[in-house]
């Protein structure tokens, strides 16, 4: 459903150091980052501040194209073929918002099914069903910007999905929301996989989303693949009766063995 | 396309109904400046006869066409070249994963009423130069051809200084150089600036092709630079020049777009 072969993509930062001299520095954020996920499964992609994880949901969801290497996701290359990747996939910026701030929630959401073309009668059932396991129903008149994070937040995984994607690729869905909405949260995802069974990946800081939910996990470090296998084979990795948290604690601390020497960015 | 721009144009004018004060004084405030622009404009041409070797209804004639093409180019494409905002705020990586031409989204973006009010004042004085013109049918079809090209021809510039941004983030003040400056070269007839100027904007930025080349069909004079009769039909020519060259550079601006480090 996803494939990522030897991806790479670099920032050119230039900067003024002098009234004339310029110092031109490259960074690389991804590089030669391959991994496939199948469809069904759920994957955690996780990594230190930095790693690399926002910049390649960005190349999967199309916003970013790879500076080398080659993806596939539902079948399309993101960069080349944006809007048609649009309507198979679903994204979730936690960070920031897709609705449109000064409507009503319920608004935005006919807005998404003209923009992606949903038929009416599937996007009735679909939001219907949503709102349900959302516990939205409350907020479909509120305007957007009137929304506590943890409302907005799930008023953005239902735009996400009102088109039914086949992918759904989260950049930090929990950021910010407490005990109860994560675990809300948390148990829709899950079923969500489950019974639709929607491909996911998401990126997280929260060691409770990948022990509750992931099947697998994909440890990123300066922008190479670190560590990949399940939630099992992560725990093997350090002592037994570590807490996950000192696991990955390890492996970050550790930067990225499977590539090799670790090495500096930026030069 | 029209559908998809429509709609969402639709929802920002309710969006901006949210603040119902706001809207009432913003849009006051601009029929407010679109009657003082009105105002500023006669008595600019009530103490106006000719200018550049043209007759005052001649003189209002480029202004309105070139005034009608800017504007609806403005109100419809114009938040293009304000790109790098929202680059910088992040709101362009949220409209890259949408269905929908991100050219497009970013046009409609935060569309409101005020845009319409910009029109107005061109179309006013259009009208009056029309009135006193008398411009036979012959010669008259030329009319809408050339508005419509403008309004290409603008929206090009605008889309041009939109993919400039994606280069220059801290620089859009050089984009509206070309925008808003193009559009007040065209107002009076070009004969007012030197000859190297005129050649300039007819054979490197086609912005003669807005109004100027047009009109001397339509007002049925000779080319006082003398360039070759042809011209004056090559309008729409230009615009799809011109629109070739900025989606373009649109693209390869989209290609190399770099997005924001979070
Ligand atoms: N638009 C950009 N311009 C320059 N550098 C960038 C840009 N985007 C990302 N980077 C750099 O690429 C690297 C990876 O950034 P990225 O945002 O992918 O990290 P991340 O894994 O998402 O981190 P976090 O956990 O903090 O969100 C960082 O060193 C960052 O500075
Ligand atoms: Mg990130």
């Amino acid at each position: 459903m996803i494939d990522v072969q030897e991806v790479g993509r670099t920032f050119t930062i230039r900067r003024r150091t002098g009234l004339l001299r310029r110092e031109r520095r490259v960074v690389h954020a991804v590089q030669n980052l391959s991994f496939t996920v199948r469809a069904g499964e759920f994957v955690g992609y996780l990594g230190p501040n930095g790693a690399g994880k926002s910049t390649t949901i960005k190349m999967l969801t199309g916003i970013l194209a790879p500076s080398s290497g080659r993806i596939q996701v539902a079948g399309l290359d993101p960069a080349r073929r944006r809007t048609a990747l649009a309507r198979r996939i679903g994204v979730v910026f936690g960070q920031r918002t897709t609705l449109w701030w000064d409507l009503p929630l319920r608004d935005s959401f006919e807005l998404i099914r003209h923009l992606y073309k949903v038929d009416r009668v599937a996007f009735r059932r679909r939001l219907d069903e949503l709102t349900e396991l959302l516990t939205l129903g409350e907020f479909l008149r509120t305007p957007v910007r009137q929304l506590s994070l943890g409302q907005r937040m799930r008023g953005d995984i239902t735009a996400a999905l009102l088109h039914d994607p086949r992918v759904l690729v989260l950049d930090e869905p929990t950021i910010g929301l407490d005990v109860v909405s994560k675990a809300a949260m948390r148990g829709f995802l899950r079923k969500l996989n489950a019974e639709r069974g929607t491909t996911v990946l998401l990126t997280t800081h929260d060691m409770g989303d990948i022990e509750k939910l992931c099947d697998r996990v994909m440890l990123i470090d300066n922008g190479r693949l670190a560590f990949e296998g399940g939630i099992d084979d992560l725990r093997a990795t350090a002592p037994e009766e570590t807490s996950i948290e000192d696991v990955v604690a390890r492996l970050y601390a550790r930067g990225a063995p499977a590539a090799g020497q670790r090495q500096a960015r930026g030069q | 396309m029209v559908r998809t721009y429509a709609l969402l144009a639709w929802t920002w004018m309710r969006a901006s109904a949210q603040y119902p004060v706001s809207l009432a004084l913003l849009t006051l405030g601009s029929l407010a400046v679109n009657a003082l622009d009105i105002l500023a404009i006669w008595v600019i041409f009530s103490h106006t006869t000719t200018l550049g070797g043209f007759a005052l209804p001649e003189v209002m004639f480029l202004y309105g066409t070139a005034g009608v093409s800017f504007a609806v180019a403005d109100m419809l494409f114009g938040n293009v070249d304000r790109l790098s905002t929202h680059i910088r705020s992040g709101g362009f990586d949220i409209m890259l994963i949408r269905p929908a031409a991100a050219f497009l989204q970013m046009a409609v973006d935060r569309f409101n009423v005020q845009r319409f009010g910009r029109i107005t004042q061109a179309a006013v004085v259009l009208g009056l130069a029309l009135a006193g013109l008398e411009v036979p049918w012959s010669r008259a079809w030329m009319i809408p051809v050339m508005i419509v090209c403008g309004v290409v021809i603008f929206a090009s510039i605008f889309a041009i200084a939109g993919a400039t941004q994606f280069l220059l983030i801290n620089a859009p003040e050089v984009a509206n150089a070309f925008t808003y400056g193009g559009s007040s070269l065209t107002q009076y007839p070009l004969t007012v600036y030197g000859s190297e100027l005129v050649r300039a904007v007819t054979f490197v930025v086609p912005l003669a092709f807005v109004n100027w080349q047009p009109a001397l069909l339509v007002l049925g004079r000779d080319d006082p630079l003398g360039l070759p009769h042809w011209l004056r039909y090559a309008s729409p020519l230009a615009a799809v020049a011109l629109a070739t060259v900025a989606m373009l550079a649109w693209r390869a601006g989209i290609r190399r777009y770099r997005s924001t480090g979070s």
